[in-house]
């Protein structure tokens, strides 16, 4: 093989982390933690295949403190990997390439998860949600 | 025209032919799955903590159920894409890393078909 020996670019840890860099490595995580969370949404919705003893039993797991702490991150991470999948979508379209824009926006991403998972969760625990 | 050398083209693998496709349809799928996201919040708020009647009375209505199955569709098919990308950058033995993209792969399509047949189910048993 003529690629055994080539050398690897310096990875991670030799770099301080950056506004670019932590907020890349969040979308990463959050996509991968939403690919793991795709397991319990199929719980969920096969259970509901299943018929109400099924559904119900499984609506008290995503209930339980542990369901709703996971739940929780799984909002924090849709949110989070939307917005910032957006951001992507304008450096696509060769929008928004400048230092302070990629830092600014950056903490745009960061702000909008927070807020918005925050008011998710008030509109959901004080149960006013919609429909 | 190929301006490689036939030693040249044998030795160095070079591109695979695939990655305008799987860019393109990372996108696509990214772009159904932003709005249909926040509607799946927006409505999963509804039916948190609900009973069987109340989420299936919600998922029988044609319009939940075909944007739940765009849903599904587009979030497995976004997801398997994703997930292909960090096995392929972090995964270094290849037959390791071939088997745990076909494993991803085949596990989102199991997945997918399980969760549409499901909502069919509740759908067309309401």
């Amino acid at each position: 093989m003529a690629s055994s020996n080539r050398p690897l670019s310096p990875h991670l840890q030799v770099y301080r982390p950056q506004i670019t860099s932590v907020v890349s490595i969040i979308h990463r995580i959050c996509g991968v933690s939403l690919m793991f969370g795709t397991v319990l949404f199929t719980y969920w919705l096969t259970s509901a295949g299943y018929g109400p003893a099924a559904f119900e039993r499984a609506q008290a797991v995503m209930g339980s403190w542990l369901g709703q702490l996971i739940m929780f991150g799984f909002t924090f991470a849709l949110y989070y990997h939307t917005a910032n999948g957006l951001r992507h979508m304008a450096w696509d379209l060769g929008l928004g390439f400048e230092m302070t824009a990629v830092n600014k926006t950056g903490m745009m991403v960061v702000a909008f998860s927070l807020i918005m998972t925050g008011l998710t969760w008030y509109v959901a625990l004080s149960g006013s949600g919609g429909l | 025209m190929d301006m490689r050398s036939h030693l040249g083209r044998a030795r160095g693998p070079g591109s695979t032919d695939n990655g305008v496709e799987h860019w393109i349809s990372e996108r696509f799928s990214a772009i159904a799955l932003a709005p249909l996201s926040l509607w799946f919040i927006y409505s999963a708020l509804g039916f948190a903590g609900a009973d069987y009647a109340t989420f299936q009375a919600w998922q029988s209505q044609p319009g939940n159920v075909i944007l739940m199955i765009l849903f599904l569709l587009a979030m497995f098919q976004h997801g398997q894409l994703g997930l292909t990308v960090v096995f392929e950058d972090y995964i270094q033995p290849v037959w390791l890393k071939n088997i745990s993209v076909a494993i991803v792969k085949y596990t989102a399509l199991l997945f997918c078909v399980a969760c549409i047949f499901s909502v069919l189910r509740v759908a067309f048993t309401a």
